[in-house]
């Protein structure tokens, strides 16, 4: 072996078969130590700021009060929401990069079924049609973009990214319509509160976690142990091998995507029901991109993905307590969780790949095993 | 005709922004990247351009313009780049995936274009730049020249750049060693590697020289569609879009970005003139509905073209993929 070792690179790349749990979180974890490291140095030159007193700061914008935590849980039912619609889609590899266009048309259907028929109708009749439009409208933005995918194989990545400029400009004409007058929105139905959830536990948005807490359980149980959820895991990993077995894979694309958007729908009535009462172009603000990156990350596990959202909106909030404290201003977020980002993504290549270093002249290997 | 006139005049610059990111984005596709940075990116370079431009206007007594011109340009191709980079990193060495890799470099370059940009802002909601001036300086006689000499000749020097850069990418792309190894790149990296080409250097110099060019759409936005004025805005993130739009719309060919980009800024614009020109007036939320027209144009590019099915129309094979030269 010896011999032959002149024309050995220095670092040779090997791909990981099953890699052990324990790897996997160890990795993850120094990418987060890593990244907050990076965090820190990045706040200590741009600002001169202690980091260790900034990370502090931003630990009370979640937990200095109860109403910070309750804002926190409320902000973070909307993301992992968007998240678990996202993730049958993903597991399919069909990337909807449209959640935001799907939260925002339930949300518009809900506030539409608000306007017209708030105070018309019984309470119950009301939220059962706010639901239904939601859930539809929401399916309907995801199913467009499905069937064209498994008729057509148009580009799903580009098509739904497009969507959401629609429903954008869809949202931005009704609320002109609904304005009429006045400056702004205001929220809906104000006199008459038709249409608001009721208060639970002194909160309107409880109902929201409720739901999300089932439907992590629930999606969790669908993607991992349903024939559906099954059918999905095959055709992400390989059409063709899906195609052999027999699945019908135009029809397990345009249902999974239909399940996908029905789901950012319900997200969309939840956000407008329970938290908002209004609507705007911001109500889905961001979310529906980001959502893709905790799917994505979680590797679909629902669970994983409740820790992951809340990690993303400690940072947030965090620093949005960092800028009032020392008079920054809130984009330092973005910076703060991009830099995360890039470590968690970067660090995915250690859990599944071993990279082998040849050092010494004749070719020791030093790092073989790991 | 004044209307119309009128509407060339804004639909031009504003095609020339998406013109840029529509470019480097394609340079960057045709080597099997999909960065979905473009919007992150295009804010980098509009930044970097616009802060080196203003701290070097008012750390200088007499400012010389032409510098600082090729100042703000250098900075903003630097700072895009260096955008780049960490995408191709992420992705190239360490096989990140490759759409959430760009959706978080748009959130990265976001939140330091507006987080540093608050610091030179200093309160105010907005800044101007005086270089401006000098980007948006026309041809003296030319363009002075009726009707014309104005649509064709008023614009600054950086819509002809965009006009000869697209010519000059057609040509590598189509016509050069260089090209055709990009393109089999981006078609099959397994073979191109076969065939002796590095791919790893190939995929990352396409996507860091497709970063800077996205970026000089961000430049331009900021110093001479926008005259110079800096704000914290979301725009630049729409326009982001737009260009990633725009490169489908081209089916990857430069020449296609130039009078796409150009169809895409009358498009935009379509709500402002269109009811002048028809001679009615529309109320506020039809104006919301036109504004779709753009996004409803490129779905039906998207559809047309995968019903087509014509070879030289689609996307690069590899196009998203992460190449792993053992995994066969």
């Amino acid at each position: 072996m010896a011999q032959g070792n002149k024309h050995e690179p220095l670092l040779r790349i090997v791909k990981r078969g099953e890699s052990p749990f324990r790897l996997k979180l160890l990795v993850r974890i120094a990418a987060v130590l890593l990244a907050l490291i990076a965090d820190a140095l990045f706040i200590y030159f741009v600002t001169g700021l202690d980091p260790l007193a900034v990370y502090t700061t931003m630990f009370q914008g979640t937990f200095s009060t109860p109403m910070r935590f309750s804002w926190a849980m409320r902000d973070l039912a909307s993301l992992l929401l968007i998240g678990i619609a996202l993730a049958p889609a993903f597991k399919m590899r069909f990337w909807n990069i449209g959640a935001e266009g799907q939260v925002l048309m339930g949300a518009l259907a809900t506030a539409a079924v608000m306007v017209y028929y708030g105070g018309k109708v019984p309470n119950a009749v009301l939220y059962a049609a706010m639901l239904v439009a939601a859930v539809f409208a929401g399916a309907l933005w995801g199913f467009v973009p499905g069937w064209f995918k498994a008729r057509l194989g148009t580009n799903e990545t580009l098509f739904t990214l497009m969507m959401n400029y629609v429903a954008i400009q869809l949202v931005a004409c009704c609320v002109n319509i609904w304005r009429g007058q006045a400056s702004g929105l205001g929220k809906l139905n104000m006199r008459s509160k038709a249409g608001w959830f009721p208060q639970l536990f002194g909160q309107r948005y409880n109902i929201n976690l409720i739901i999300v807490v089932l439907l992590v359980v629930l999606m969790y149980c669908y993607l991992r142990y349903s024939k559906q959820g099954y059918e999905i895991a095959v055709v992400g990993e390989s059409e063709n091998t899906a195609r052999y077995a027999g699945i019908n894979v135009g029809k397990v694309i345009i249902r999974t995507m239909i399940l996908s958007g029905a789901l950012c729908g319900l997200t969309g009535f939840l956000i407008v029901g329970g938290r908002d009462q209004t609507i705007s172009t911001t109500t889905a603000g961001g979310n529906g991109f980001t959502a893709i990156i905790v799917a994505w990350l979680a590797k679909f596990n629902t669970f994983y993905m409740a820790l992951i959202s809340f990690l993303l909106i400690f940072l947030e909030k965090g620093a949005g307590e960092i800028a009032s404290a020392y008079n920054l201003n809130d984009f330092a977020s973005d910076i703060i969780a991009g830099i995360i980002l890039f470590f968690i993504l970067g660090s995915e290549f250690f859990i599944n790949y071993k990279p082998i270093f040849h050092l010494g002249k004749h070719g020791t290997i030093t790092k073989e095993a790991a | 005709m004044d209307t119309f006139v009128a509407w060339i005049l804004r639909a031009i610059p504003f095609g020339t922004i998406i013109m840029y990111g529509a470019m480097g984005e394609i340079i960057t596709e045709k080597s099997g990247n999909l960065n979905l940075g473009v919007p992150g990116i295009m804010y980098l370079g509009g930044f970097a351009g616009f802060a080196s431009a203003y701290l070097y206007e008012n750390s200088v007594a007499d400012p010389n313009m032409a510098f600082c011109v090729a100042l703000a340009l250098v900075c903003a191709f630097l700072a895009s780049m260096a955008g780049g980079l960490i995408y191709s990193f992420l992705t190239i060495s360490l096989r990140a995936n490759q759409n959430v890799t760009g959706l978080a470099l748009t959130t990265f370059g976001m939140g330091v274009a507006n987080f540093f940009g608050v610091f030179i802002l200093d309160g105010r909601t907005a800044t101007q730049s005086l270089v401006y001036k000098t980007f948006q300086t026309r041809l003296p006689v030319l363009s002075e020249l009726g009707v014309i000499g104005q649509m064709v000749f008023g614009y600054g020097f950086m819509a002809y750049a965009a006009v000869i850069l697209a010519v000059v990418l057609h040509h590598i792309l189509n016509h050069t060693r260089t090209g055709l190894n990009l393109r089999a790149v981006g078609e099959n990296p397994a073979t191109a590697d076969a065939a002796g080409i590095n791919v790893t250097r190939y995929k990352y110099l396409a996507t860091c020289l497709g970063a800077g060019i996205s970026g000089l759409g961000g430049l331009y936005y900021v110093l001479d569609y926008n005259q110079g004025i800096w704000a914290t805005t979301g725009q630049i993130e729409a326009l982001g879009w737009l260009a990633v739009a725009l490169v489908i719309f081209t089916t990857w060919k430069p020449l296609n970005a130039i009078w796409g980009s150009y169809l895409f800024g009358m498009l935009y614009w379509l709500y402002q003139f269109l009811p002048t020109l028809m001679g009615f007036s529309v109320p506020g939320y039809v104006t919301d509905l036109i504004q779709m027209v753009p996004y409803l144009v490129t779905i039906a590019v998207l559809i047309v073209t995968s019903m087509r099915k014509k070879r030289e129309d689609q996307p690069p094979a590899s196009l998203g993929l992460a190449y792993f030269r053992e995994e066969r």
